[in-house]
């Protein structure tokens, strides 16, 4: 609730006003009972009409300065729980956006969305209401109770009475239905990840005619909300039918008290009827605060929700202002003893790595599937942090540099090609949003998509679908690799990013990526020998530790892992063909 | 569709849906006709025990006592039928939430997918979750409030016309002027709720797509970016939310502004009645005709509040009636064949086809794969490969000419037959959340622990598996956490290996697999498909040298068709393609 609260502090003068302005409100309903009691023992006594009629024109006044008030506060409401949920999420989206890679691992991104669309909904709503009842409810209640007292205080203890129990059961209800409510919560999670899990994968869920199981699991899970939305509705409806039964207890203790008082003089039958409005009262606005409890247990348990998002400190953290990269250094990658266990798995993925790449090496990363060669490299950009041992970028440690410096200094073409929604040239420019028309050509000529430009009705203004759904994984991955590019940075890592190209294609843009102009350190991951047979300097991976290091010549000299792959995809005559 | 009114039919829509609960309705309207009498009866029993407090000394106790007890008996009956309404409206709205959400799961499991490779998910999502949720807030509001505020008007408008047919007069003529300010703010906040749940989705799609790609943003440092155009569409929502919100919330004080003159006016025809000799109305009959004008006016403003929260459930609903309303993939014609033992001879007869009508892609494609054959497709990136395989699959319909299995029509096949018949690996490695061994099992459930086994041995995937914390239990997470791409496609491998079709389509299957398992895999395939047929889509020309038939595509059409070798003497396209694929 506290970082809920530092919202709302941007707020504060909308807050106050908001439950002021309602109070007011409700104080003016207070005087109509007066005017009503005027309008009986002077205008009626006297048989004066203009009196009723003026004192019916006070009630109109009344009832119109009423509006204005009872308007501004829910402007006011409206504005604080509006302004505070947009910065809300506003800031949890931000607060994302700082999460490194293992935090995202493990937190999973549906729980992530629902906390951001339908967890803060509820905080907006439970605020609104709160803001507009929440002062008002009490100020009604302790208000007549205090009007009682004035009335008659032996009979008032009866309010004094209720009043604390009243209290008790609305704070066991809202206590008792929080959990239960975050409970709904989460299981509304399972809901969206289901629903995002047939959508993405329609195409293996209907080649494999398994619609009927999917129906059927998600049913499963459906039905599991339906009953925690249930169960902590059955607690949440107990409160007005409870509340009820109370006040008309109090209600006959209160009248059958009244009447001994009555009987042995001590106050009048007036009295009685004035103790039973007020009490009448305390049931009218009790039945309001019911409906807002729910919504206030339920905003309580979404706000925990995203609490905990909050809670969640990035892993990987960078310093402030981050150290200077020594470009005049030899080295530009250095792994020392590098051991790397990922968040969810026991085994380390990779132990003992030590290597070092020369600036402006062509560095090639071959292995079997699973034998660590993503994981090195995405220890470069720093997405992850070694157990143990250092990773050097430019002669320093990269968790010295600010991560604006590792994002100028490393490119990276990952794994799976995902374009986001908007423009081709909006893609072209996250590498650097400076670029001309001219460069995003040049690194669309080297990245060969240029045809693929020249295919599209608007070209480099072609609109991409969600994750370029328009566009064949070959094409992607050619657009992500010429995102990279316009980066220009010193260090250019592809992680297997021309599997989906043609071997022609594939060829081409190898030849283009040797030439580049700014000779950048090139990190090619691949399965083809073809992709990395004439690096620098090959790395064979196996199993998480370097199996050999060095040209091509050298490794089948020496390592039997590359030369097992050496030969393998050079048998039969189709050498280097890949 | 007017931009401020709910589409006609969505309240009928909701009528159909809620109609399977009749008889709960039934049974949860009488207890509500239970409850608001007795809460309009209570009243006027505390009344008479209070008039039979007279004064001093004058107090009626043998008979208060009694009064007292039937009080207490009634208010118990009272709350037990307002609990019992409650809960029963509360199974009624949670309930057709449910068979909504259900609805709308059954709908994206039948959806053509034209449709869902056009629509982002992130917008389909939040129709699933925010708008149902929204519109079960909304029925659940209406159920509990709507009636009875209703039979309390009617109930209170009785007991006033006892009273005095003056005032109950006005108050039935003043009426009117309440049902017209909520309809009047209603209307017009439709329009905002309605912006509002647009901007949502919107928004939705942006946390989908930017929190869905989170590595990928962070790896291109573009939080910031990515932030600032979230930030625009968060104050887009926040100004139409506020719109929506305010404009929705004047109806609660306004319609309390149109009451307080209801109250003005009978006060002052009332007091002015008492005055006049002709009428026999008292001060304390004045007293209950207020009090009961007060009450009268209150469901108004509960009405109106449900009205106003109405509007929001309606705006929600007609997003979800549209999606479920979509037109489902064609349904298989009612002789369709189901295909059984399928030999696996496949025609493909000048097909045409194009994703955008108005562009021509595919055309006139001609070719014929027989059992057993492996027929492997090559061609640039874009060529149309895999527009083919969504036509084999039938994931969409050719525009012209035909596809035959086994010489039908596969339009005159049951989709699920069809695709049972073909087993498939896609570029893109989908895995759903669950275990290892679900997933493996995908395609055949009932597969006995040493079929999965030996599957994943065949796919050379169960040394990792293996090595994973669980072995066959480890819990894969939403979106495969830290799994290899290379991983997932030896368990999208082992998935189809299991479940053993007759026809295998192969989409560059193993694109992220290193070569010596691929060769491997490669291998099994083809013992595991002998006298099957197979289409393989792969750059790596070492797992096509050895197909029965080539087909090199090229913007939409085939352009050579022949064994490898016929094809490097023909000296055409494939031979320029294989040639400039030599370092």
């Amino acid at each position: 609730m506290k970082k809920l609260l530092t919202f709302i502090n941007g707020y504060r003068k909308e807050a106050v006003m908001a439950p002021l302005f309602k109070m007011l409100e409700a104080l003016l309903e207070l005087f109509v009972p007066v005017i009503v009691k005027r309008i009986i023992d002077i205008g009626i006594a006297t048989s004066d009409t203009m009196y009723i009629l003026k004192m019916c024109g006070v009630l109109f006044l009344l009832a119109l300065v009423g509006l204005i008030f009872s308007i501004t506060a829910q402007y006011f409401s409206a504005k604080a729980a509006v302004g505070t949920s947009t910065r809300l999420r506003y800031s949890l989206f931000e607060h994302i956006g700082t999460l490194s890679y293992p935090d995202i691992d493990t937190l999973g991104t549906s729980g992530l969305i629902t906390r951001m669309t339908s967890d803060v909904n509820q905080v907006q709503n439970g605020i609104n209401l709160t803001l507009r009842l929440l002062l008002r409810s009490p100020f009604v209640v302790f208000g007549a109770m205090i009007m009682a007292f004035t009335v008659d205080k032996v009979s008032a203890v009866t309010f004094a009475v209720t009043i604390p129990v009243l209290s008790v059961v609305v704070f066991a209800v809202m206590l008792s239905s929080m959990p239960l409510y975050r409970l709904v919560q989460k299981r509304l999670d399972k809901v969206l990840s289901s629903t995002r899990s047939a959508l993405n994968g329609v195409r293996v869920i209907r080649a494999f005619g398994r619609e009927q199981e999917e129906i059927k699991e998600f049913e499963q899970i459906n039905s599991e909300l339906n009953l925690a939305s249930r169960k902590a509705g059955r607690i949440s409806t107990l409160l007005n039918p409870v509340t009820y039964v109370l006040v008309n207890i109090a209600v006959i203790v209160l009248i059958y008290v009244g009447a001994l008082r009555v009987d042995s003089g001590i106050i009048t039958k007036g009295s009685v009827v004035a103790l039973y409005n007020y009490m009448s009262q305390i049931l009218v606005e009790l039945v309001k605060l019911a409906n807002l409890i729910i919504n206030i247990s339920r905003a309580v348990a979404s706000s925990k929700r995203i609490e905990a998002v909050f809670a969640v400190k990035p892993t990987v953290t960078f310093p402030e202002k981050g150290a200077k990269p020594d470009m005049t250094s030899d080295i530009a990658v250095c792994f020392k003893n590098v051991r790397f266990t990922y968040p969810s798995s026991s085994a380390a993925a990779i132990a003992d790595v030590s290597f070092s790449v020369k600036k402006g090496e062509r560095i090639g990363i071959i292995g079997a599937t699973g034998s660590g060669k993503t994981t090195i490299i995405n220890l470069i950009p720093r997405f992850y942090d070694p157990d143990s041992g250092e990773v050097l970028l430019f002669g320093r440690n990269v968790k010295e540099y600010a991560s604006g410096t590792i994002n100028e200094l490393v490119a990276v073409v990952p794994q799976k090609a995902v374009l986001f929604n908007g423009t081709v040239k909006d893609n072209l420019l996250w590498g650097n949003s400076d670029a001309s028309d001219e460069e995003l050509y040049e690194a669309l000529d080297i990245a060969q998509g240029l045809d693929i430009i020249a295919s599209k009705k608007d070209g480099i203004n072609e609109v991409l679908t969600e994750g370029g759904k328009n566009l064949s994984g070959g094409q992607k991955q050619r657009l992500t690799i010429a995102r990279a590019l316009v980066k220009k940075a010193p260090v250019l890592i592809l992680d297997d990013s021309s599997s989906a190209l043609d071997m022609a294609t594939d060829r081409k843009l190898r030849n283009a990526l040797s030439k580049l102009d700014y000779s950048p350190t090139v990190f090619i991951v691949s399965q083809r020998i073809s992709s990395v047979i004439d690096c620098d300097k090959i790395i064979v991976t196996d199993d998480g530790n370097i199996a050999g290091i060095g040209t091509n010549e050298e490794l089948l000299a020496s390592c039997d892992i590359y030369k097992e792959i050496y030969n393998s995809q050079t048998k039969g005559g189709v050498a280097n063909v890949g | 569709m007017s931009a401020e009114k709910a589409p006609k039919g969505t309240i009928k829509k909701v009528l159909e849906y809620v109609s399977k609960y009749r008889f709960l309705i039934i049974l949860s309207l009488m207890l509500t006709v239970i409850n608001v009498s007795l809460t309009l009866y209570i009243p006027l029993l505390f009344g008479s025990a209070i008039d039979l407090i007279i004064g001093e000394g004058l107090v009626d106790f043998a008979a208060i006592r009694p009064e007292l007890g039937k009080i207490a008996i009634l208010s118990v009956i009272c709350a037990g039928a307002l609990l019992a309404m409650n809960l029963l409206n509360n199974r009624i709205t949670f309930n057709t939430a449910r068979d909504i959400r259900n609805d709308i799961f059954r709908k994206i499991n039948v959806l053509p997918l034209e449709y869902i490779d056009r629509h982002p998910t992130g917008e389909t999502v939040s129709r699933m979750v925010t708008d149902v949720e929204q519109f079960s807030d909304g029925l659940l509001m209406g159920f509990t409030q709507l009636f009875s505020g209703v039979l309390t008007i009617a109930g209170t408008l009785i007991l006033m016309l006892k009273i005095n047919w003056k005032i109950a007069l006005v108050v039935v003529c003043l009426t009117p002027l309440s049902l017209f300010v909520a309809r009047f703010i209603a209307k017009h906040t439709y329009k905002f709720f309605n912006d509002q749940s647009k901007v949502r989705a919107e928004q939705t799609g942006v946390i989908n797509e930017v929190t869905g790609n989170l590595k990928v943003v962070k790896a291109f440092n573009r939080e910031k970016a990515e932030l600032k155009r979230f930030g625009e569409i968060n104050e887009r929502l926040e100004k139409v939310s506020l719109k929506a919100i305010f404009y929705s919330s004047l109806t609660n004080p306004v319609t309390r502004f149109v009451n307080a003159l209801v109250y003005a006016a009978v006060a002052f025809v009332g007091a002015t009645d008492v005055i006049s000799p002709y009428t026999a109305l008292t001060v304390g009959m004045l007293t209950s005709v207020l009090s009961y004008a007060n009450q009268y006016t209150k469901p108004f403003n509960e009405i109106s509040g449900v009205i106003a929260e109405f509007q929001n459930a309606l705006a929600c609903a007609a997003r979800i009636f549209d999606i479920l309303a979509q037109t489902p993939e064609k349904p298989d014609s009612d002789n369709a064949k189901t295909l059984k033992n399928t030999e696996g001879n496949i025609e493909v007869i000048s097909v045409n086809f194009s994703y955008d009508k108005n562009r021509e892609f595919m055309k006139d494609l001609n070719f014929s794969a027989k059992k057993g054959q492996k027929i492997a497709i090559v061609g640039p990136t874009g060529c149309g490969k895999t527009t083919l395989i969504n036509l084999l699959m039938r994931f969409y319909d050719v525009d012209k000419g035909s596809i035959t299995v086994d010489g039908t029509d596969i339009r005159n096949i049951t989709r699920r037959s069809l695709r049972a018949s073909f087993g498939m690996v896609l570029q893109d490695t989908w895995l759903k959340p669950g275990t290892v061994r679900e997933n493996i099992a995908f395609g055949k459930p009932d597969a006995t622990d040493e079929e999965i086994i030996e599957a994943a041995k065949r796919a050379h995937s169960y040394s990792f598996i293996k090595r994973l914390p669980n072995g066959l239990d480890t819990v894969i997470g939403e979106d495969s956490g830290s799994l290899s791409e290379g991983q997932k496609q030896l368990l999208c491998i082992t998935r189809v290996m299991l479940s053993l079709p007759s026809v295998l389509i192969l989409d560059e299957a193993t694109s992220s697999i290193d070569v010596n398992t691929e060769i491997r895999i490669n291998k099994a395939f083809d013992e595991l498909m002998h006298g099957r047929t197979s289409f393989i889509v792969a750059h790596r020309l070492s797992t096509i040298l050895d197909a029965d038939k080539i087909l090199v595509m090229d913007k939409g059409r085939i352009v050579e068709t022949g064994t490898h070798k016929e094809l490097l003497e023909k000296g055409g396209f494939y031979a320029n393609l294989f040639n400039s694929s030599f370092c």
